[in-house]
């Protein structure tokens, strides 16, 4: 069975870049345009992994960590962070919220999916 | 597949430099909602990540220098004040520069560039950190495995999560499945420090692995695996080699990781000391603070996304103009059904001609729901247009604010691409023009600011868009005597206000003494009615001495039908476009003056119009070529040029789809598309630019023609 990706950006280019990268690796490729829609949208898709932008209207990224946190079911979904920099009290907010890892945007594909391998143990 | 992702990006920057645009131009008015000003930076910020990933450097860092001060004023540490949204205003249209330069090559102005990155610099904090744009770590320890990549080594991995560990979704297994693939792992757990079942506490964490990896990968690449759980286990990684390439490992580390945290200081240390007990609960009161005040920040946010704009779709342009199409035979199919029963010898129609009724509003209102899809508000149009006044103000030296009404009005798409032209030129023109310097305001008792004002409204089936400027107005004289001078018209003209206001309109008009670095780029008014003609659209110009002129564009709703007059020539039956008839007339003898062989010219209240026969013109069999039919079309070609186009007949006046040509056959002169009539039958659309071009007569009288034009408009 294919490993179930929700990926929430509110930049369509990010999406498509990551619905490149994922279809490519062999994931299911869910998308969610902003933190409201990804908060709604994870009970029904269910992913076993899901990758938030920080910076995004209607619900940040730190905000959907918390929101998806709050509910014990999703204490171990994996969480990983798309950020543009690597600033440091980011990842550490992140964390703190319940984040799993981080990716540094620009991603290159490898990166990606070995970021997605060490959380869900998915072959790539 | 990349390039496509590539177009999307440009896509999407186009709709995030308008909300940019937006979110700017709302500030500039005083809005300073933190909404307002988030947007904005989200904007910014989303146009640097995708140019990360497609590489474009330089959008990159100018983004991330515009985004770094937007960011202190997010944080409210950076008051907005005039000059900083001047600054950032000229930035994004910087920006927006530098966009276009990425897509479509080119470069932009290095030194407005470099003069915008230090202007903005001034803004940022000096310990503002580098921007190292590269995927951190993971890529550096790629990059550095293929050099060691010689050596098998074996590390000792020690490994204990602290209980925070799992409040974060990171799976020791998966951790080591990932180990398992750089090489042999053997792992080991340490179950010793697990109390008695009666005091086992199911939130802590006693477990502890060790694990051994033989692997020919680097250091850095065991540790990038533990990326994520660094800080929240007690983690230790020992390799067999030799010291110096443990250092440079670790200053790899270093490099890719940045500082850490300063909370999760002790535990970043964890890896390399001996595990600190005491550093395990430190995170724990921050995730305290920020859950609540997070949520409930989040909250208001939840609301507003309720009330946020409608659902979207998007459909291919293509997709839409087929229904068009589609929708175009429907209502052609009507008319013809229509006919056939009128035709039928029957004796109650009440109930069929009820229902071809509703049929026939049916069709409309599908008409009309197909046409809006294609309709986009004229909002993206007339931002772009503010930044227009701007940089046409900033190279004048001149003070002009635009203001615009009436943004939701929804045209047809083509048209406002089309329009971006032409409105430009307009502006241009009203600032350098029209505004006048801020000290002759003053003395003329107005603003020192001049105020464009740019409307649209609908107008009875069409679309009236008007450019209205408060400066000084035409100056009759000097335009009159500029076209004295170039032969426009004659000396001794006797011309109306309003004719002299249209002589800007003429080709060859140019009022400016000498060509300025702004309009003046070879291309005069003439060439924006050329281009609100070709749309199907007229213009007309209004002025006042002192108080400013009006630019008045009408235009069509649509591309896709149009007003036609169905005429017949030579037992043809075809369609000229309504917009281009000035007059009809039924011609007599008298007015019709035979010049030469193949001349003919029609006197028209004292001007002479010279006459194209459409028949002869179009290469038909005229039944009597020697004396021309009797009605007459008066047309006013794109350049204001006058003439008769002579046809057999007029049938009726009405609406009609308008069918591609291409494709179907090439380019015929004299026919710009087709209809289908109500008959079934296909009529040719005319395009009276080109019969009359086409005609010999109608360029014999070319000076003539243009003496008597300049007059009669």
């Amino acid at each position: 069975m294919k490993t179930k990706v929700l990926a929430i950006d509110d930049s369509r280019t990010i999406r498509n870049l990551l619905a490149a990268a994922l279809e490519e690796a062999g994931f299911e490729y869910h998308c969610a345009v902003d933190g409201r829609e990804g908060v709604d949208m994870y009970p029904d898709v269910a992913p076993d992994v899901v990758i938030t932008d920080i910076n995004m209207p209607n619900l940040d990224g730190f905000g959907v960590i918390e929101e998806l946190r709050g509910d014990d079911i999703n204490s171990k979904v994996p969480i990983l962070v798309l950020t543009t920099e690597s600033a440091p009290e980011l990842k550490a907010r992140a964390r703190n919220a319940g984040a799993t890892g981080w990716i540094t945007k620009p991603f290159d594909d490898a990166s990606l999916i070995f970021a997605l391998k060490r959380v869900t143990g998915a072959a790539a | 597949m990349a390039g496509s992702i590539q177009d999307t990006f440009f896509e999407e920057c186009e709709e995030l430099l308008e909300a940019m645009d937006e979110g700017l131009t709302a500030i500039e008015g005083g809005d300073h909602d933190s909404e307002v000003v988030n947007a904005v930076f989200r904007a910014v910020h989303s146009i640097k990540g995708g140019a990360g990933a497609f590489g474009l450097d330089e959008l990159v860092a100018f983004a991330h220098k515009f985004e770094t001060v937007f960011d202190e004023v997010r944080a409210n540490r950076l008051g907005l004040d005039t000059k900083l949204i001047q600054l950032l205003l000229r930035s994004s249209d910087h920006l927006s520069d530098l966009v276009s330069v990425a897509r479509d090559g080119g470069s932009t102005d290095e030194a407005h560039h470099d003069v915008l990155i230090s202007a903005l610099e001034e803004y940022i904090e000096e310990e503002e950190e580098e921007l190292v744009f590269q995927p951190m770590g993971l890529g550096g320890a790629f990059e550095a495995s293929p050099i060691e990549a010689e050596k098998e080594r074996t590390y000792n991995i020690r490994f204990h999560p602290l209980k925070d560990m799992y409040g974060t979704g990171n799976e020791p297994y998966f951790l080591f499945q990932t180990l398992a693939d750089l090489g042999t792992l053997e792992v080991q757990l340490d179950d010793s420090e697990l109390p008695g079942f009666d005091s086992v506490d199911t939130d802590e964490s006693y477990l502890t692995w060790k694990l051994t990896l033989t692997s020919t990968e680097s250091k850095s690449a065991v540790e990038a695996v533990f990326e994520f759980v660094e800080g929240l286990c007690e983690l230790s990684i020992e390799s067999d080699s030799d010291a110096e390439d443990e250092a440079n490992a670790l200053a790899a580390l270093d490099a890719a990781f940045g500082v850490m945290p300063e909370e999760g200081g002790d535990q970043v240390a964890a890896p390399f000391e001996p595990p600190v007990s005491a550093a395990e609960p430190v995170a724990e009161p921050a995730v305290a603070e920020t859950a609540p005040a997070a949520t409930k920040a989040a909250a208001p946010k939840a609301e507003a996304a309720k009330s946020g704009p409608n659902p979207t779709l998007r459909v291919d342009l293509e997709r839409v103009d087929r229904l068009i199409n589609a929708v175009g035979e429907l209502i052609i199919n009507h008319s013809m059904l229509a006919q056939q029963i009128a035709n039928l010898d029957v004796a109650d129609l009440r109930d069929v001609e009820t229902e071809l009724e509703g049929f026939k509003n049916l069709a409309r209102d599908i008409q009309e729901g197909v046409m809006s899809i294609r309709a986009q508000p004229v909002k993206p149009l007339f931002q772009r247009m503010a930044r227009i006044v701007r940089e046409a103000s900033a190279a004048t030296g001149k003070t002009a604010k635009l203001v615009t009404e009436g943004e939701a009005t929804e045209v047809d798409k083509t048209v406002i691409e089309r329009l971006s032209d032409p409105l430009t030129h307009i502006l241009r023109n009203a600032v350098d023009h029209g505004i006048e310097q801020p000290e002759d305001r003053e003395a003329a008792g107005k603003g020192r600011a001049g105020e464009i004002r740019l409307t649209a409204s609908h107008r009875s089936g069409s679309v009236c868009i008007e450019i209205k400027d408060d400066g000084a107005g035409v100056n009759r004289p000097r335009v009159k005597q500029i076209a004295i001078d170039k032969g426009l018209i004659p000396p001794n003209a006797e011309l109306s206000d309003s004719e002299i206001d249209n002589l800007l309109f003429l080709p060859g008009f140019s009022t400016a003494k000498e060509i300025s670095n702004l309009s003046g780029r070879g291309v005069g008014m003439d060439v924006v009615k050329n281009a609100v003609t070709a749309l199907g659209g007229r213009i007309n110009i209004s002025s006042t001495p002192g108080k400013g002129s009006t630019f008045t564009i009408i235009l069509p709703l649509t591309l896709a039908v149009m007003d036609g007059m169905v005429v017949s020539v030579a037992d043809q039956t075809m369609v000229v476009p309504i917009t281009s008839i000035v007059e009809t007339m039924r011609g007599s003898d008298d007015m019709v003056n035979n010049l030469g062989a193949d001349g003919t010219l029609l006197s028209i209240r004292g001007n002479f119009v010279p006459v194209c026969d459409v028949g002869a013109a179009l290469g038909l069999e005229t039944s009597g070529h020697d004396q021309p039919p009797g009605v007459y079309l008066l047309v006013e070609t794109e350049t204001g040029q006058r003439s008769a186009l002579a046809v057999d007949d007029i049938h009726d006046q009405r609406q009609v789809v308008i069918k591609s040509l291409d494709g179907v056959c090439g380019n015929i002169p004299g026919v710009a598309a087709a209809t289908i009539l109500g008959d079934g039958k296909i009529a040719m659309i005319l395009d009276p630019e080109s019969i009359l071009a086409a005609s010999p007569s109608a360029a014999a009288f070319d000076t003539e023609r243009r003496m008597n034009n300049a007059i009669a408009s």
